[in-house]
């Protein structure tokens, strides 16, 4: 379905030190720098496939995306999707995707939403039938007929969002990108979006990429994930692998009766500790957990224990130390 | 074309919703008006015997001027436009299945043909009632009416072309005012905006004619006033034909080859 081979981008991007000097100076004069901001990635995604595409701000994601859409043209490497070369085949190949950038909108800000819905099934020339069809769906799953009618600029962060990902649905397309669909949206409203794109990708096999920076969005979507740091794939797989390899952190809650000595506890690392409480956390790799509970056990009269395995937010914190992202 | 059709309908429908501020442009357009038409009137009282137009045609002139305003005047932007360059939010255009010119030049001239649907009856009615001299005089018979309106729309639509032009400068200036300035000083002038062709010294209306900005003002209007006799404006329709396809092939070129080099700012 989707097959990226080599690609690469870079930015020129002009530089000066701060100061009327250096203003001055580049008047005259200006350096630029180039930025490689994607290097050399290659993956294939099978068709029906969600994928979580993370790393830290300025890794390249958007870059990705932007290059998998048509929007930007890579300096090498190749990529073809359903296939077309998106930025070849631009305005045949657009017809099969939908996109939503979480940080830009595309519906009309003065307007009804559903003027802008009318305005997409013209530009993607929908057949009447088949767009009822879908916005009815999309109405019901989204749950957006409270909110059609009114001017987009009435709108709060979460219900604008339910109607962006409808505008990039209504097509009915075979992929779907999502650049940060969740960002700054509510609990309750990250939740809806969540279910709404499971059920799209089950019901209709629509093949979903997207990147985040939440994790939990990753956690409840995502089979797959592909993580980049400065420009470069630096794991492809899914996160059960990605627990085993990063994830062999654990953290001890233990609350104890007033014991007001340091705690000694080899190999461990104590995060916190007051007078009846102390958080640690265990390396599983050096020691193991019974170990630490029971070292424990020796100095302090134990009240409560709780064990978590690191949450997944933790290993991607980690993971990009270790690869000094 | 369906596209394109859809969203010149949006964007009318869109600018039909300005009525105050198209009340304001109305109120400083007959103002305007007024300035102009005593700074010609003085000038025809004072200056040299035969200028090249009557004051009634010139008077007429004004008038048209101040009414169709909207369709021929290169200051007024689209700031959405603007915005949607340097804020990145082109990113949603480029994933629709159309040309990104054709997009921008639908929404361009529905934006124009809103704002004149709101300015241009009201003031044309004024000024058909207003005493002489000050008033417009109708034209002269229902043809020359005819060719004015071919020539005003396709003046329009080549209005629309060169600004596109402008909108695609700001791709590599990332900064509309310049560009705006520059376009909007000279062809405002070369257009026959501040005063009609004929009235220009020759060597400057030999420069005038041979730029395509006086088809856009002076051309339609002189057509009305019957300054320009009728088959001589059927040929001028010609020119304006092929300046038209001129500009829209410049800039429908200059727009894919940026297209290629955009980069999307911010993240």
């Amino acid at each position: 379905m989707i097959e990226v081979n080599g690609i690469s981008k870079s930015f020129l991007v002009a530089k000066r030190p701060s100061g009327l000097w250096h203003a001055v100076k580049s008047v005259f004069h200006r350096e630029y720098t180039t930025v490689e901001a994607i290097k050399d990635i290659s993956f294939t995604i099978p068709a029906g496939e969600i994928v979580g595409y993370i790393g830290p701000n300025g890794a390249g994601k958007s870059t990705t995306i932007k290059i998998m859409s048509g929007i930007l043209v890579p300096d090498h490497g190749t990529c073809s999707i359903m296939g077309y070369t998106p930025w070849e085949d631009r305005t045949l190949y657009v017809k099969n995707i939908g996109v939503v950038f979480g940080q830009r909108t595309q519906l009309w800000w003065d307007v009804p939403v559903m003027d802008s819905y009318e305005l997409l099934r013209d530009i993607y020339k929908i057949p009447e039938h088949s767009y009822k069809a879908t916005l009815e769906l999309l109405i019901e799953t989204l749950d957006l007929s409270e909110i059609i009618h009114t001017p987009v600029r009435q709108l709060s962060l979460g219900q604008r969002m339910r109607c962006e990902i409808g505008a990039s649905l209504l097509h009915s397309p075979d992929i779907l990108f999502l650049d940060e669909p969740t960002i700054g949206l509510d609990a309750v409203s990250k939740i809806a979006v969540r279910q709404f794109i499971q059920r799209i990708n089950k019901e209709r096999g629509i093949t979903i990429i997207l990147t985040t920076h939440d994790m939990n969005d990753i956690e409840a979507l995502a089979e797959r994930i592909l993580l980049i740091g400065k420009g470069t794939l630096l794991y492809d797989g899914n996160i059960q692998g990605l627990r085993g390899k990063f994830g062999t952190r654990r953290t001890i809650t233990a609350e104890y009766q007033d014991y007001d000595q340091p705690l000694h506890l080899p190999e461990v690392s104590i995060l916190s500790t007051t007078a009846n409480r102390a958080i640690l956390s265990v390396d599983t790799e050096l020691t193991n957990v019974s170990d630490v509970i029971s070292q424990l056990a020796n100095q302090v009269q134990l009240m409560d224990v709780t064990i978590q395995a690191q949450p997944i937010e933790d290993i991607i914190v980690q993971m990009y130390k270790e690869y000094q992202l | 074309m369906r596209s394109s059709w859809a969203i010149l309908r949006l964007r009318f429908q869109l600018g039909l919703q300005y009525r105050a501020a198209a009340l304001a442009g109305l109120a400083t357009q007959l103002f305007f008006g007024f300035i102009f038409i005593m700074v010609f009137e003085a000038f025809y009282a004072f200056g040299p015997k035969d200028p090249g137009m009557t004051l009634e045609q010139v008077i007429t002139y004004s008038w048209l001027k101040q009414a169709f305003l909207s369709l021929m005047m290169l200051w007024i932007r689209d700031n959405e436009l603007f915005q949607l360059i340097t804020s990145g939010n082109i990113a949603y255009e480029l994933c629709r299945p159309c040309r990104t010119y054709d997009f921008w030049y639908a929404k361009l001239l529905g934006q124009r043909l809103a704002s004149a649907a709101l300015r241009c009856l009201p003031i044309l009615i004024i000024v058909l009632f207003l005493p002489a001299p000050y008033g417009l005089t109708p034209p002269a018979d229902a043809a020359s009416l005819l060719l004015f309106f071919i020539a005003l729309m396709v003046g329009t639509f080549m209005v629309v072309a060169i600004s596109m032009l402008i909108y695609i400068s700001v791709f590599v200036t990332m900064n509309p005012s310049g560009s705006i300035l520059l376009f909007a000083v000279f062809s405002e002038f070369l257009a026959g905006f501040i005063i009609p062709v004929p009235l220009m010294p020759e060597w400057m209306q030999r420069i005038v004619y041979m730029l395509p900005f006086h088809y856009t003002v002076d051309f339609p209007l002189r057509i009305f006033t019957g300054h320009i006799p009728k088959m001589e404006a059927i040929q001028g329709i010609g020119m304006q034909l092929i300046w038209l396809s001129v500009l829209v092939l410049l800039g429908a070129w200059l727009m894919k080859r940026i297209l290629r080099k955009v980069v999307v700012q911010g993240g």
